[in-house]
């Protein structure tokens, strides 16, 4: 079990810091208003397969860390993201058997959620930026996951081979 | 066999004690929050989570700080040259204007001492790379390279060769977060140079304006009037542009004019940029001494 939770864990933590890496590039202004939430797409992936594994206390300690590495108030992106993953795991059963379609639409209500909770709390806290800013990401976000999930499906079943 | 199976199933359909999880750490993160907005208690734990970032950073920056290497050692033995000399007469011209420069400020020292002004605050410069921009779009945030290990601290000034840029918000053990005058978030005090009218540049979120909020409709401003710091504040040290105006909109109704300005400093483009040291005149005597 310990031997297997271990093969488990490299390959998932290089994805989580791979897409924290992407989640701190920099990007011209434009271009960044589209970046995907690479963190909250990893999460939600994982966090469904694997739910016993990573679940919200990884998603918090992760949202701490984004919150640190992009400056923005200590806890913002740690709420918001363990929100998206209290979501995912709660629902993880439906969500594996979803079809890939239904499957995006429900990435783009959870990343429309996760959004939500980021505008709310730079609202209270004052930092000001036009609601529909925050839209280019939930888009881009469902369009690419597709994608993601086939890499991330590869992935996931060389990780089970190998255990 | 079976039992297993079934007890897999079992376990994987319940996570135990999921939503309790959730609703401490919520509980948890609203109070960071909280306690984060209200001050800067916090300061230890982003430095140290800081320090994990790093690496991270310096790998983002590598094949940028590469790119930039090739390039200066693919650049041609005539190109250098050609360099140079512009360099050399730049450096002619910046020692002519400094002559220039040094004896005003020996003068002024001199009348200040006649009228028996507190001396002006004399400043160290020093350079920093920019390592990354923020990635959140309605915040103007950078970071730079140099730290606490460099002497760095919150709210230090941050020029470059044209202009203020910003200033430091959160320090690390070897990089440092700052923030530009064009954010949102920030204000600073500044004054017409031309008439030396006292008011307060706020950002607007883009890199190339400011808005003067607080000037009333017959205040004496034009367009083209640079802006300097009055150095009220606290946090930044007078004297240096910040930005010129470049539309005045009256509206006869309202009490305040629409003004906003550009700032001088390259905000865009900068790749390094200056801190500035305060270090007054009265500490270095009580050092000497």
């Amino acid at each position: 079990m310990t031997h297997k939770q271990r093969s488990q864990r490299l390959p998932v933590i290089a994805c989580i810091i791979t897409a924290l890496m992407l989640a701190i590039i920099p990007m011209p202004n434009w271009a960044s208003l589209f970046r995907p939430d690479w963190l909250a797409l990893t999460l939600i992936y994982w966090t469904m397969m694997l739910p016993r594994t990573y679940s919200v206390g990884t998603a918090w300690i992760v949202g701490i860390v984004l919150d640190v590495a992009q400056g923005t108030l200590l806890g913002q992106h740690a709420i918001a993201l363990c929100f998206v993953v209290y979501i995912t795991v709660k629902f993880h059963l439906q969500l594996r058997v979803f079809p890939i379609s239904q499957m995006s639409a429900t990435v783009f209500v959870i990343l429309a959620f996760y959004q939500f909770v980021l505008f709310w709390i730079n609202g209270v806290a004052g930092v000001n930026a036009p609601a529909v800013t925050y839209w280019g990401p939930v888009v881009i976000g469902a369009l690419i996951w597709p994608l993601l999930t086939l890499f991330f499906t590869s992935m996931y079943y060389r990780v089970k081979q190998r255990s | 066999m079976a039992a297993t199976r079934t007890e897999n199933f079992h376990q994987s359909q319940r996570i135990p004690a999921l939503g309790l999880r959730f609703l401490l750490l919520a509980g948890l993160s609203i109070l960071i929050l909280i306690v984060d907005y209200r001050g800067n208690h916090l300061a230890t734990v982003r430095t140290t989570i800081g320090v994990t970032v790093y690496p991270l950073r310096v790998i983002i920056d590598a094949p940028i700080s590469m790119w930039n290497q090739l390039r200066d050692h693919s650049s041609t033995r005539n190109k250098l040259r050609i360099e140079n000399s512009l360099l050399k007469e730049e450096l002619l011209l910046t020692h002519v204007r400094m002559q220039r420069y040094s004896a005003l400020e020996a003068e002024n020292i001199r009348l200040r001492t006649m009228l028996e002004a507190r001396t002006r605050v004399k400043n160290e410069v020093g350079v920093a790379g920019i390592m990354s921009v923020s990635a959140n779009p309605f915040r103007h945030v950078l970071v730079i390279d140099k730290g606490q290990n460099e002497g760095v601290y919150d709210g230090q000034t941050m020029i470059d060769a044209d202009g203020v840029v910003g200033q430091v918000i959160a320090t690390d053990l070897f990089s440092a977060q700052a923030i530009l005058i064009s954010d949102p978030d920030h204000a600073l005090p500044v004054e017409i140079n031309r008439n030396g009218l006292r008011t307060i540049a706020v950002g607007t979120g883009e890199l190339d304006r400011l808005d003067l909020p607080l000037l009333p409709n017959n205040a004496d401003i034009r367009v083209g009037d640079l802006l300097v710091t009055s150095g009220l504040g606290g946090a930044f040290p007078a004297g240096y542009p910040v930005a010129t105006i470049d539309t005045i909109t009256l509206i006869p109704q309202e009490p305040f004019a629409s003004v906003s300005a550009k700032p001088t400093a390259k905000l865009n483009q900068v790749r390094e940029i200056m801190l500035i040291w305060s270090i007054s005149d009265e500490d270095d005597a009580e050092t000497e001494e």
